[in-house]
């Protein structure tokens, strides 16, 4: 059923979400969403929006109470909060912090109204789903092995208790044909993923906590914002220094290595994943790679490139590569794949400097919406 | 939907009502409507109303109410509405001695609808008032636009506490404005002479320098005539809705904000002395009458729950029951008049009892003719404050937090007093609207102790700017400076006008 004031309701939330959006910049840069994932409800405290009034200052008054305490003694509560009578809506809303409820979809969409950015069209025609059977319900009729034992004594003591056949000294129930359920499934069609992020970070000695800490903001924003648009997604993480090696999401973030970078090594391992385990007529495939931009050599660089325009770019949607500016890099890799890649349509390039940084940077990845 | 009474609640209703008139309760018919919790949200969103205009502020008490009733943190039992007939809401889950209390509750509060004087001009049929509002201004929001009808209710709704609750009552002087072109010098027959019969004697009975006085004064009153407004004008949403270059819609939807303003401000003015009278009569008629001896416990832990004590706050419900039975009590025993006031012993004036009985006709009486302000002023007595454990409290700033500072009688009764007068609001009037001759608007917080919330007087402004299309101003105190804070249309000006005595 619908009220009325649901209409006033969503124009509220509607303001609410503008406020937030405002401030999206702000929620963008810090971390603390980042153990959220899929349909979880994010609480985004905001200040009251409040009608301004004439009105006196909160701490200027005082007023009346009752009550024990000697003169000098604090107020024990919050004076100023509401009104006494439990039970009874107070004529005016105390002064506290909204917490306004979002999911990860939503914020999702926020961003991508914030930011302008595209719709994504999945390729692959066909839609992948698994079916799996799910106990949902209680049926009248079934197999013994599915008797709800619970729901069949209920329905066994109603019955004897109505007509009189209970007795309370005696409590012996009997169930008949009629008292019996049993549990019932429903098939779920479960949407296989059909698109996968790869996510590459450099991890060498030069990439200290903070440019991890951008990493990690950042891919939890792309992240939220690929899931939006499909039902299901695999992620897959690769970490590299001189060397490259398939971890697992939380060694991806949490990894601190040390030493040369090699980041062929990373292509190339990244190129094996996608042609052992997703054929790019059905997969919608993106490469994210985070780094701080120092390879150890030219010929390494030159290896680099030739790996991407020969094993990975025809096969992919996107190619991302994200430079975090840090003290040691030299920053010379984006300039490299810049002079041979820039004007290829599957690249995307883009440099952070700092946390300010992410908002435009995300900008930069998804604004192709591929 | 809401659903119809069932037929217990009917039969509840007769018998309640019948119970209340024995007791000599007179009130307006009444409609009880049963609404599930959702329902009750949205009536108590929109303040008790059916149908208010569109609005966003609905929706956030509406969030505010679900989440704290998902939540177990408040449930509303009854909402009752000023109109005639009564209409009230009962909750569909509450258990049927819930449903008793209620009506005692509201049959209450309807009595005191129809009598109390603060009421007397209060619209009855603003139910259908409230509805034919709404639709005027969805209306006006299908004609020009959801964003810009909005943003002016806004604006308006931002002044909603500077209107003149007493208009009702008070014919306010003369606002006449003299006209432009007549000049301040008065004319020679409009000097105010002491009449003498002999010519002779004139230059006696009026000497020149009374003369000139009398013309300085005649001056000075028409150059104040020329002030416009020619006194403070108290009502600040109705003088904008006047004066304001305003489109035809802005002002019909201030007009219709205002009139809602002045039908809730009543109820405000008598918040205390409503819930008391309600709460007197609901244990009165439930303990005397109309409860089943198996209710008794329930009973008494919902009463006790709508008139507890909690520590550091002012519980109107508590305060304005206890304050009824204390003049009942009085007036039984005959503690008042001359002989009681001058009566200084306490051995004496504990004993006191005259068995005038003079009580319940009291109370009546009381209800009938006063206001929360008078209510307090009357009959908060020393005793009453001493019995009850009052005390006043402010804040210290070097403790940030809240102390108790006196539990003295006069401190105590002047805070609360003081917490009383208008309504709780900073008293504002429009001082001039042509200030600096530049028709620029300025207002005056008429300074009593307390320095307004800055942030919020500085949003306020803006909204008073909009509205009058010219920059505005504000005359006000802070930490015992005057100070003008002005708003031209892009910025605030802060300026220290005098240091005060």
């Amino acid at each position: 059923m619908s009220l009325r004031i649901y209409n006033d309701h969503s124009r509220f939330k509607d303001i609410i979400r503008g406020r937030i959006k405002k401030n999206l910049k702000e929620y963008i840069k810090n971390g603390d969403f980042i153990s959220k994932q899929g349909n979880e409800k994010i609480t985004i405290p905001l200040p009251q929006i409040d009608l301004p009034r004439f009105k006196f200052g909160a701490n200027n008054q005082g007023g009346v109470a009752q009550g024990k305490g000697d003169v000098g003694d604090p107020v024990s509560g919050d004076p100023q909060k509401g009104e006494g009578g439990q039970g009874k809506a107070g004529s005016e809303a105390g002064e506290h912090v909204l917490e306004m409820e979002v999911s990860l979809d939503e914020l999702a969409d926020m961003l991508g109204e914030e930011l302008e950015l595209p719709r994504i069209e999945p390729k692959g025609h066909r839609r992948l789903h698994t079916k799996r059977m799910k106990y949902s319900g209680v049926h009248v009729a079934g197999p013994e092995a599915l008797k709800h034992f619970k729901h069949t004594f209920k329905n066994a003591l109603k019955r004897q208790i109505s007509i009189g056949k209970y007795d309370p000294a005696n409590p012996m129930i009997i169930p008949i044909r009629d008292d019996l359920r049993y549990r019932s499934f429903r098939p779920i069609n479960k949407p296989e993923s059909n698109a996968v992020i790869l996510y590459m970070m450099d991890v060498s000695g030069s990439m200290g906590e903070e440019q991890k800490e951008i990493v990690r903001i950042e891919t939890f924003w792309i992240d939220t914002w690929l899931r939006r648009h499909y039902d299901g997604i695999d992620s897959r993480y690769i970490i590299h220094d001189a060397v490259a090696k398939e971890v697992d999401r939380n060694t991806f973030f949490h990894t601190r290595e040390s030493g040369g970078t090699m980041i062929s090594s990373a292509y190339k391992l990244c190129a094996d994943i996608v042609d052992k385990d997703y054929p790019s007529d059905d997969w919608n495939i993106y490469l994210f790679h985070f780094s701080d931009g120092d390879n150890w050599s030219v010929d390494d660089t030159r290896l680099c490139i030739g790996i991407l325009k020969n094993r990975i770019l025809s096969k992919i949607n996107q190619f991302s590569y994200g430079q975090v500016e840090s003290p040691y890099g030299s920053g010379q890799f984006i300039k490299d794949l810049r002079e041979h890649l820039l004007d290829h349509e599957k690249v995307s390039l883009s440099e952070i400097k700092d946390k300010e940084g992410i908002y435009h940077s995300i900008k930069e990845f998804l604004s192709q919406g591929r | 939907m809401p659903k119809l009474l069932t037929k217990e609640l009917a039969d509840l209703q007769v018998k309640v009502e019948e119970t209340a008139h024995s007791y000599g309760l007179d009130f307006f018919k009444s409609c009880y409507e049963v609404l599930d919790y959702d329902e009750m949200n949205m009536v108590a969103s929109y303040m008790g109303f059916p149908v208010r205009y569109p609005h966003w502020k609905w929706g956030m008490e509406y969030e505010r109410l679900s989440k704290t009733h998902a939540h177990g943190l408040s449930r509303i039992y009854e909402m009752v509405i000023n109109n005639n007939p009564c209409y009230a809401y009962l909750m569909e889950s509450n258990t049927q001695v819930d449903q008793k209390l209620v009506m005692c509750h509201v049959t209450a509060h309807n009595d005191f609808f129809k009598n109390n004087l603060a009421f007397r001009h209060t619209n009855r049929r603003m139910i259908d008032d409230m509805a034919n509002h709404a639709t005027r201004i969805r209306r006006y929001m299908d004609w020009y636009g959801v964003e810009p009808v909005e943003t002016f209710i806004d604006r308006v709704l931002s002044l909603d506490n500077c209107i003149d609750t007493h208009s009702d009552f008070i014919v306010r002087k003369s606002k006449t404005v003299v006209k432009d072109e007549e000049s301040d010098t008065p004319k020679e027959d409009e000097i105010l002479k002491i009449p003498s019969a002999r010519e002779y004697m004139e230059r006696y009975v009026n000497p020149d320098d009374f003369v000139e006085s009398q013309k300085k004064k005649l001056s000075e009153k028409k150059a104040k005539q020329k002030h416009f407004p020619v006194e403070p004008e108290k009502d600040v949403v109705r003088f904008l809705m006047v004066h304001a270059p305003l489109l035809r819609w802005q002002r019909d939807v201030m007009d219709i904000l205002w009139e809602e303003a002045q039908y809730f401000a009543p109820q405000a003015m008598t918040k205390i002395m409503n819930e008391g009278w309600a709460s007197y009569w609901h244990s009165k008629l439930m303990t005397e009458k109309v409860m089943d001896s198996s209710e008794v416990i329930d009973f008494a832990d919902r009463h006790s729950g709508v008139v507890a004590m909690q520590q550091g706050q002012l519980n109107p419900y508590r305060l304005g029951l206890e304050l009824f039975r204390n003049i009942e009590e009085r007036w039984n025993r005959g503690q008042f008049g001359s002989e009681w006031e001058n009566c200084t012993s306490m051995a004496e004036r504990r004993t006191w009892d005259k068995k005038l009985g003079l009580g319940r006709n009291k109370i009546f009486q009381v209800r009938k003719i006063y206001t929360d302000i008078t209510f307090i002023d009357e009959f908060f007595t020393l005793e009453f404050c001493q019995k009850h454990g009052y005390f006043s409290y402010g804040y210290d700033k070097k403790r940030q937090e809240f102390l108790i500072e006196s539990r003295d009688f006069i401190a105590v009764k002047q805070k609360l007093l003081a917490s009383l007068t208008n309504l709780g609001q900073p008293s504002i009037s429009v001082l001039d609207a042509n200030y600096e001759n530049r028709s620029e608007i300025l207002l005056e917080h008429t300074y009593d102790g307390v320095d307004l919330d800055m942030q919020y007087a500085k949003e306020t402004l803006k909204n008073v700017a909009s509205i009058w299309t010219r920059p505005a101003h504000i005359l006000t105190k802070q930490e015992d400076r005057i100070v003008m804070l002005s708003f031209d249309g892009q910025n605030f000006k802060e300026k220290i006008i005098d240091r005060a005595k």
